[in-house]
């Protein structure tokens, strides 16, 4: 049998909402949704996991302060010791003060870009990367269901449009491929 | 759903559906540009321009061509530098700091005050740069081994802090706002007609396809992103501060330094969000985002800000006193009653006098009043940065060496010229980019739009 998908399109956010959970309640897998603002509530709904952005930040900015400090104590301290103002050169932990501000600022740097460029390659967003929405309405003021047959063997195509239906969609495209 | 307070103005008047949002913010885009616009490009163009000539003539004839003389060796160059990091405060302190508290109004406001951060953090990074005057020796403020012999930066250097916090913050700020911006640039790819402009805002937007997923990293992305501009945001201006009060010049040398310029760069910044919003949101049409409650809001801002500002100034008069140091005291004596009492005074009027009008409800919510007072304002801390750095050179501890300074046609013309560079940069944002963050506004409109609040 030919795989298919289908396409809802709801014109509100709380009607996607309700037709996604009546679809999820008859069994029916949603495979994701397209919107032009993030819908909250929907993830625990469709199965969408919480992302890990966040401890990816956190590692990313442990990564730039161990650097920060090991480039301080090898600039500062081993390589070139320097009496500036009288500070003291000949142990790390006396001339960490003065390097406070350079380790924050560096490990700002690191976590906020780190995560940045894991976002931006987790998404499949970069520059020149093609768009996937199904209708270029869905980044104005439409919200999308996309159901693949292929993830609901049990439940043939037309089973699964007639459930669709009934959801009050507003707008129903099938496709195969 | 959830539901907001009642007693709450909404932040979205009208009868506007999710669809009118994207009408309203990019029909602009797509329209051809109004001939004031025109006429506001060319200006601004050619004062930047001027200002181009000037820093040309000065990195190829020398720094003497400014008014500096040995005695007042710091002036209007640090003076701008300072004036535009403090008026780059305002984008990120409303997209992080107010994104953590949870303040809906930001969402109006906050693609464009971000995008003039960006602005005034170039041309604050320009000031440094050009005093400089060897730019191609540039590479020096990074840490590599000097001459690429074994002799390194200074990290004790409060100077090389903020090589290192002002880089951090445009960089952070730029990608924070170009995050928020690929939905929007994706809205516009999948609505505008023109070939070419669809395949440039195709490239913009990055491919962004709006799955729930992308959303749900999207949020935790402004999040955390927030989460660390946060600090971020107050440690600029911080280590700015630290370029004078970790000097022993009477008048520099101060503890107060770092929260008194924190509060500066807000105050300055906030009003010179008011001044670019408000010219903006009329000939843009955009009143009915940017409404009447969301000035009276960025006017509270600038109350607070503006009072621990006064504060301050109190402070440090009075320790000047109380601290017994006679150089201390004279350096203060002599910024209120030497001569260049007239850029205190000027200071004090419309820095600490003039925003307390804002206390009467009729003149915060007064639009005409507040744009004047947006100027008032950042013509008073530029008159701050030139009071605590002139006044503090200009009479050192060796009487026969004292002297005044007089700003050439080099020094206006710079200054004047970044001017024209920010302006010319923020009307080609007006033009080409979403000017609201369309897709935050969506997200509020049926919490906080007039026509879905309070009805069932």
């Amino acid at each position: 049998m030919a795989n298919s998908v289908i396409y809802a399109m709801y014109d509100d956010d709380q009607t996607l909402i309700t037709a996604a959970k009546d679809l999820v309640g008859r069994g029916i897998k949603v495979k994701d949704c397209y919107s032009p603002f993030p819908i909250h509530g929907i993830d625990p709904i469709i199965g969408v996991t919480r992302t890990r952005l966040g401890i990816v930040s956190f590692m990313f900015g442990l990564g730039g302060l161990s650097l920060a400090l090991l480039g301080t104590w090898y600039f500062m301290i081993h390589d070139w010791p320097m009496n500036i103002g009288g500070k003291p050169n000949f142990g790390y932990h006396l001339n960490i003060p003065s390097f406070v501000p350079i380790l924050f600022e560096f490990t700002v740097f690191c976590a906020a870009h780190g995560m940045a460029l894991t976002y931006l390659i987790r998404n499949k967003t970069l520059p020149g990367m093609p768009a996937v929405n199904p209708d270029p309405r869905t980044t104005d003021d439409k919200f999308v269901l996309e159901i693949d047959s292929h993830d609901n063997h049990s439940m043939s195509t037309e089973a699964i449009l007639e459930a669709v239906k009934g959801t009050g969609d507003f707008e129903l495209s099938h496709k195969k491929y | 759903m959830f539901k907001e307070a009642a007693l709450r103005e909404p932040l979205i008047l009208g009868n506007k559906t999710y669809g009118d949002i994207t009408h309203d913010v990019v029909s602009p885009i797509e329209d051809k540009a109004p001939k004031g616009w025109y006429i506001a490009i060319t200006i601004s163009a050619l004062i930047a321009l001027w200002g181009v000539g000037c820093i040309l003539y000065l990195i190829g004839t020398g720094i003497g061509t400014w008014g500096l003389n040995k005695t007042v060796g710091w002036a209007w160059d640090i003076t701008n530098f300072v004036w535009w990091v403090g008026i780059g405060h305002a984008g990120t302190l409303i997209s992080a700091v107010l994104l953590l508290f949870r303040q809906r109004w930001r969402m109006a406001i906050n693609r464009s005050a971000e995008a003039m951060t960006i602005f005034a953090v170039i041309m604050a990074a320009m000031f440094p740069g050009i005093h400089m005057e060897r730019l191609w020796l540039g590479y020096f403020v990074f840490p590599l081994p000097n001459q690429f012999g074994s002799l390194w930066v200074n990290f004790n250097s409060p100077l090389l802090w903020d090589v290192f916090a002002i880089s951090t913050y445009f960089s952070v700020s730029l990608v924070f706002w170009y995050i928020g911006l690929i939905p929007d640039f994706a809205t516009i790819r999948d609505r505008i007609k023109t070939p070419v402009a669809k395949k440039v805002y195709g490239i913009l937007s990055f491919g962004w396809s709006g799955k729930a997923k992308n959303w749900t990293r999207f949020e935790e992305v402004s999040l955390v992103l927030a989460g660390i501009a946060t600090p971020l945001v107050f440690s600029v201006h911080s280590i700015v501060s630290m370029d004078f009060a970790t000097s022993i010049i009477p008048g520099w040398h101060t503890t107060i330094f770092p929260p008194y310029f924190v509060s500066g760069a807000v105050f300055s910044g906030f009003a010179m969000v008011q001044t670019l919003l408000l010219v903006m949101r009329k000939t843009m049409k955009l009143e009915a985002y940017v409404t009447r409650k969301h000035v009276e809001y960025m006017n509270i801002v600038i109350i607070v800000t503006g009072s621990i500002v006064g504060v301050a100034y109190i402070t440090e008069l009075f320790m000047s006193w109380y601290s017994g140091v006679e150089y201390e005291s004279y350096t203060f004596i002599n910024r209120f009653s030497g001569p260049y009492a007239w850029a205190y005074w000027a200071m004090m009027t419309c820095n600490v006098i003039s925003p307390q009008l804002f206390w009467f409800k009729k003149l915060r919510t007064s639009l005409g009043f507040t744009f004047f007072m947006s100027i008032i304002v950042n013509i008073g801390m530029w008159f701050e940065r030139f009071v605590i750095i002139v006044t503090s050179l200009h009479r050192d501890y060796l009487p026969s060496s004292w002297s005044m300074f007089h700003p050439t046609f080099v020094d206006i013309g710079v200054f004047i010229g970044t001017i024209g560079i920010f302006f010319t940069l923020f009307l080609l944002f007006a033009r080409f980019f979403p000017v609201l963050a369309l897709n935050e506004l969506k997200s509020i409109l049926k919490v906080s739009g007039e026509q879905y609040k309070n009805k069932d």
